[in-house]
């Protein structure tokens, strides 16, 4: 390793807050990438399998298109 | 006959039902490569690279800087490429990739500028500088938000893809601008590190831990293109017959 211990790994010789907070932001920006499409997905298959069980269960009248677009709003 | 077998396999390929299928089983694999890779690499790079002769420690954010401007710019390609793609043979899943592409291109370009103000400070004096390379950065940051804004401005989801499409390809302009802008215009900014033509600039120890983050980006970024397509997927074709059929499997197993 270059640098002796953990303080001076995060000081860096006086550039660690910029190299620590560019870790830091880039970290999350990517993490987020990842956890916002899984977060869309679950949401995605909740609101289809609610639609399901509504048809499944006769509360509502109709074609699939008007359950839907009910579940939709 | 062959004719027609090549266009089964292409009109294949641009099923998003495909496409959802194909892709569950490689999303494990992908994450552990992609994550073994960002990790060793930022490590090395962060504790174990030699620091640089002038600029010390503050090049380490090279690790981050680099990876994700050559993504967010080569992520450009790809989405204007789908847009062209989904406008000639209109396949919907291409313009699913496309949409994808111009969020995880936005995200990319901005780590590329914010990680490019926090090196600037410490070897420039300023957080910001109207210089070619990062102006013409700029506005490659507000053709992908304007890609993403336009989408909007249609009630319409098929004018939507047509309209963003378009404005893709309009933008690709800018593209070999910021690859030249180190060299047309004096700039601040270095010139680049890594060229195809020639060996690096740089010392094989502090090369080594920026190939690996390179890999990395490349292998998150197509974890991050498949899952926001497969999420797309999901929403766009929530009334087709294999969508329900799936969910209802989804939920016999719980």
């Amino acid at each position: 390793m270059q640098f002796d211990n953990v303080q001076q790994l995060l000081v860096m010789d006086g550039h660690g807050v910029y190299v620590w907070s560019a870790v830091f932001v880039s970290v999350c920006v990517l993490i987020g990438l990842i956890i916002r499409p899984l977060r869309q997905h679950r949401r995605a298959i909740k609101k289809i399998a609610r639609e399901l069980n509504l048809k499944k269960t006769g509360k509502l009248t109709g074609n699939s298109q008007e359950a839907s677009d009910a579940s939709n709003t | 006959m062959k004719l027609n077998r090549q266009w089964t396999w292409f009109h294949r390929l641009g099923s998003p039902r495909w496409f959802y299928q194909k892709t569950q089983c490689w999303l494990p694999w992908l994450g552990a490569i992609a994550a073994i890779l960002l990790v060793t690499g930022l490590v090395w790079g962060l504790a174990f690279a030699p620091p640089d002769a002038r600029q010390g420690n503050s090049f380490r954010i090279i690790y981050l800087h680099v990876p994700a401007s050559f993504l967010a710019l080569a992520g450009y390609y790809l989405m204007a490429i789908a847009g062209a793609v989904g406008l000639i043979w209109r396949i919907k899943l291409s313009f699913m990739l496309m949409k994808s592409a111009a969020t995880i291109g936005a995200a990319l370009t901005f780590i590329a500028l914010f990680t490019g103000a926090v090196w600037g400070k410490p070897t420039w004096g300023a957080y910001w500088v109207w210089d070619a390379r990062i102006t013409s950065m700029l506005i490659l940051l507000f053709l992908y938000l304007g890609m993403l804004v336009l989408r909007h401005a249609f009630t319409n989801h098929e004018s939507a893809n047509k309209a963003s499409a378009i404005l893709g390809l309009v933008g690709t302009v800018n593209v070999p601008i910021i690859y030249k802008s180190v060299d047309w215009w004096q700039t601040l900014h270095q010139p680049a590190t890594i060229k195809l033509t020639s060996a690096p600039s740089m010392h094989p120890d502090m090369f080594a831990p920026l190939l690996v983050m390179i890999l990395g980006f490349y292998c998150f970024y197509a974890l991050a293109l498949i899952l926001f397509t497969r999420a797309e997927i999901l929403e766009r074709e929530r009334r087709a017959s294999w969508v329900r059929e799936l969910v209802a499997e989804k939920q016999g197993g719980l």
